[in-house]
């Protein structure tokens, strides 16, 4: 899962370096038109529906954040 | 999107999930004014209505033309309504139809008065970055001019929160009496995720904002529908401000609301215009039905202040409803 999520960041920031980065919002690298077309690529690969409450920047600052996300959703 | 460093796949993207497509802004000469005479000489020219029978003049706006006078006086002047009316500009924004509905319903308990003109108008384009692609992609201007006559008839509901402590989740912070505007405050800034601004532009906390609508309008819509006794089935159409397409898919998931029964493409055909989003959908998605016949209505209206909104209430058949152009 986390090499699938790491693909669609990549995919949506191409010039951005998740891999060294310990928070993706507070270091730049997505910001909350990021968040809403990573939300999407979410819903559609592993088929789940993520709340609207959900979607708050905590969520989205790590890949084991998104991991969570995803598994709250299923 | 050829102001932003986007690559092309994720303009595309963010063009289908956001509801990107097309927004109508006007030229840097245009005014809020401006946009509302035209409204009113063709309501006029087309003896839709007879203006002098104007008797309170409610204008929703956060672009005046001044800060003095209020531009419900300029629009008044330069269209010489009579004296004996009432002239009011509300600043308000995105829940703004809903808050001027609730004034020009107040008005019309008045003996003297028995016609309402709610306006409401923004011309916020002129005072977003070009470079800032958290808000200039959604931006569009636009005037509504609803005429609103005294009649006994079906009750009306409506709810409504404010938080003011929450206020910089959208604002202009330079060019009131705070943070008047200078050089200073002209200087366009990297606001972080490459997104460019002044203090003298809109800012907007997109997550913040998503944030309040998903938490505080999916309560507001049950308790008005539980307050009027009303259900999802009564409700023949949502007329919801329209931020943006993702974020009514989500609110819609949330309410349990058919997607088909909330209108979504405002976005998309003419940009987020504040508060005239609502009567866009009126005049637009709901034209026809509005027009043929009478039927149950949930308005709603979410943003700016920060204010929050609703009412259900009855609406048609309507004398007119259309959308014109500008200029």
């Amino acid at each position: 899962m986390k090499a699938n999520i790491l693909s669609i960041l990549i995919e949506t920031r191409p010039e951005s370096n998740f891999e060294s980065s310990t928070n993706f919002i507070e270091d730049g690298l997505l910001d909350s038109l990021d968040m809403v077309v990573i939300i999407s690529e979410i819903e559609e690969q592993f088929k789940v529906k993520i709340d609207g409450t959900d979607i708050v920047p905590e969520n989205f600052c790590s890949l084991e954040a998104i991991v969570r996300l995803i598994r709250s959703a299923k | 999107m050829k102001n932003f460093d986007f690559p092309e796949s994720r303009s595309l993207k963010l063009m289908k999930v956001m509801g990107y497509n097309k927004h109508r802004l006007v030229r840097d000469i245009d005014c809020s004014s401006d946009l509302v005479i035209r409204g009113f000489r063709y309501l006029s020219d087309s003896l839709l209505i007879d203006v002098s029978s104007i008797d309170a003049l409610i204008v929703v706006t956060q672009s005046p033309d001044f800060l003095m006078p209020s531009t419900s006086s300029v629009i008044q002047g330069e269209l010489g309504l009579k004296q004996d009316m009432l002239c009011l500009d509300i600043n308000q924004g995105c829940a703004g139809f809903i808050i001027g509905l609730i004034q020009a319903f107040s008005l019309l308990d008045q003996d003297s008065i028995n016609r309402v003109a709610l306006v409401n108008v923004d011309v916020l384009s002129r005072k977003v970055n070009r470079q800032d692609r958290n808000s200039y992609p959604l931006i569009g201007d636009a005037a509504s001019i609803a005429i609103i006559d005294k009649k006994d008839g079906e009750e009306i509901w409506a709810n409504l929160k404010m938080d003011g402590s929450r206020r910089e989740a959208l604002m202009i912070p330079a060019g009131g009496m705070r943070l008047p505007s200078s050089p200073e405050t002209a200087e366009v800034y990297d606001a972080g995720d490459s997104n460019f601004r002044s203090k003298d532009n809109l800012k907007m906390d997109g997550s913040a904002v998503f944030n309040f609508v998903q938490t505080e309008v999916p309560p507001l819509i049950s308790d008005i529908l539980n307050f009027s006794g009303k259900s999802d089935e009564d409700i023949r159409a949502y007329a919801f401000h329209q931020p943006n397409k993702f974020m009514l898919e989500k609110l819609a998931d949330k309410l349990g609301i058919k997607h088909e029964k909330i209108p979504m493409d405002v976005v998309e055909r003419f940009g987020n215009n504040s508060g005239a989003t609502i009567p866009t959908v009126l005049a637009t998605n709901l034209k026809d039905q509005l027009i043929s016949g009478k039927g149950l209505y949930c308005l709603a209206g979410f943003g700016v202040g920060l204010t929050w909104a609703s009412m259900v209430m009855s609406i048609g058949p309507l004398d007119f409803c259309e959308q014109i152009d500008y200029p």
